[in-house]
């Protein structure tokens, strides 16, 4: 679904991703884990468009999409949540999930979504009116990943999504992930720092480190692996 | 202390205020989007009086009525105006779009400089007199000592365009996708948002609306030049300053405390220190609130 080749992308003359390769098939959950500053977030960005690679290709479901606009990404369908939630502060809970379905017109099947979102989350539905700034930490974690289901992802982008929340929100929301990828059959491309859950949660995944992918294999080896344990999951 | 004074003093400042609005919602909408002051904003206002004085002057021989000739020389004014803001981003801002913030300053600095000298080489630096295409409205008679008609017209349009732009910003799509760009730009393009899109209709609107206030006190005072574009700007980005930068509502505001402000100083005090009555508020206002009336004070990263 998601094939990504010898992707670099710099920030002015760094260096930031130095040559990777990723491949995220249909219905998997796929994670890529890494430490702080290993290339992570720029992935996605540029995965996204946001941030465009200078060399390297990106094919989404075959079609050549390096370089291309976000608005241009967004409705082939892969959509991104991004690191620390970028919630609309000024915006209310339901212009946000608004803002999400922006460049869909069948405004009955929205309505539908947005009842759809409020099943998945009942808070959210509690919130609708408030403004997403006033929003806990956990709140606004839930609803960027509605406001992206808004999208109707064929893949989504998720990352971080455990970050600063308490560890009882965390395990809801990857319940919540492996919903979606069961129920909707989603794609699912998931960056964590939290190894021990996102190794637990996906099929499979890739180790990155200063720029590069050092490891890929199926979850179930890469928990098991030694340089694993050691360096990601504390053991 | 005269009551017919306070009202004529109190409906002079409005009109001013109006005014500063008019070309204060420019400033801060650009502001709020990609944190650029404008400098060349003012001479956009310029732009839209010359262009409503060239297209009525050129209609006047038409025998047209008036009222037609002054409606087609403000749409035309706005258009055209548009059209200069449009091409301003597009030439002088955009290629820095990615440079440091100073950078994109000093280019609308040289903007502003460029508008203003190409307007004085074209129309020289003498006042031109603006005619006067708006007959005066009868039922203002009994008020004429407080109200003229011009003043009226200007209150009204305001009020109008300012309902229209609260409604455009509100609940039409590209307005939520200004007000989602403004709060963040990149979030804004990861729901597909087509944020160079917004950043040129941005300019569009401020265009338009400062052209709608160039054209309006073109007619209400009588003259104009290639200068009125810089105090005006320069007042209007007090305002806009005043009431917080990147605030809607906020330069709305600003922009009438400042009119009232400097048309009761002078008034009341002297007009000799018309300028002094503006710069003496705004320096009081950021001392006790330094992001303005309505503006948020900067978030910290901690």
């Amino acid at each position: 679904m998601l094939k990504i080749e010898k992707l670099e992308t710099y920030y002015g003359n760094i260096q930031a991703l130095k040559g990777i390769d990723i491949e995220v098939s249909e219905g998997e959950i796929v994670t890529l884990i890494g430490a702080n500053g290993a290339g992570k977030t720029t992935t996605l960005m540029s995965i996204s468009g946001v941030v465009p690679p200078r060399s390297g290709k990106i094919l989404l479901n075959g079609e050549d999409i390096t370089g291309k606009a976000p608005d241009e990404i967004v409705p082939m369908g892969l959509i991104q949540v991004p690191e620390g939630r970028r919630i609309f502060p000024d915006l209310t809970v339901s212009e946000n999930l608004d803002m999400g379905a922006f460049l869909r017109k069948d405004d009955a099947q929205i309505k539908r979504d947005v009842e759809y979102v409020f099943e998945l989350f009942p808070i959210l539905s509690e919130r609708r009116n408030q403004r997403g700034g006033t929003l806990s930490g956990g709140e606004q974690q839930m609803l960027a990943i509605s406001r992206a289901l808004m999208a109707k992802p064929r893949i989504l982008l998720l990352d971080e999504p455990s970050l600063g929340l308490a560890p009882i929100i965390v395990q809801q929301i990857f319940d919540i992930v492996k919903k979606i990828n069961e129920e909707q059959k989603t794609t699912v491309f998931l960056v964590e720092q939290n190894a021990n859950l996102a190794l637990k949660t996906a099929h499979k995944g890739y180790v990155m480190e200063t720029g590069r992918i050092t490891m890929a294999d199926t979850c179930e080896n890469l928990l098991k692996n030694d340089e694993v344990q050691k360096a990601y999951l504390g053991m | 202390m005269n009551s017919t004074y306070f009202i004529e003093l109190f409906l002079g400042g409005l009109t001013r205020g109006s005014i500063y609005a008019l070309i204060a919602l420019g400033y801060t909408m650009v502001y709020g989007i990609i944190q650029l002051i404008n400098f060349a904003h003012g001479e956009i206002y310029m732009i839209g009086a010359f262009t409503a004085l060239i297209v009525s002057g050129a209609l006047a021989f038409t025998g047209l009525d008036p009222v037609l000739i002054f409606l087609i020389a403000a749409v035309v004014a706005v258009v055209w105006s548009a059209s200069y803001g449009i091409t301003m981003e597009k030439i002088a801002y955009k290629p820095l779009r990615k440079a440091p913030r100073l950078s994109a300053l000093i280019s609308a600095i040289g903007m502003s400089m460029f508008l203003q000298n190409y307007v004085l080489l074209a129309q020289t630096s003498d006042f031109q007199p603006f005619p006067e295409l708006i007959p005066d409205l009868a039922f203002l008679d009994p008020v004429s000592n407080i109200m003229n008609t011009t003043q009226f017209i200007i209150l009204v349009t305001t009020a109008v365009v300012m309902i229209l732009f609260t409604l455009l910003i509100r609940y039409t799509r590209i307005g939520k996708a200004m007000r989602a760009t403004a709060q963040d730009k990149i979030m804004a393009q990861l729901v597909g948002i087509n944020v160079n899109r917004v950043i040129m209709f941005t300019f569009l609107i401020g265009s338009s609306t400062a052209a709608i206030g160039g054209v309006l006190i073109s007619s209400h005072v009588g003259q104009i030049n290639f200068y009125i574009g810089f105090i005006a700007g320069i007042k209007a980005f007090v305002a806009a300053v005043l009431g917080g930068i990147g605030s809607i509502p906020g330069a709305v505001l600003g922009s009438f405390v400042l009119g009232l402000t400097e048309s009761f100083g002078t008034g009341y005090i002297s007009s000799d220190y018309e300028d002094v009555f503006a710069f003496a508020f705004l320096i009081i206002i950021l001392i006790f609130r330094p992001s303005g009336l309505l503006g948020k004070p900067t978030k910290k990263k901690v």
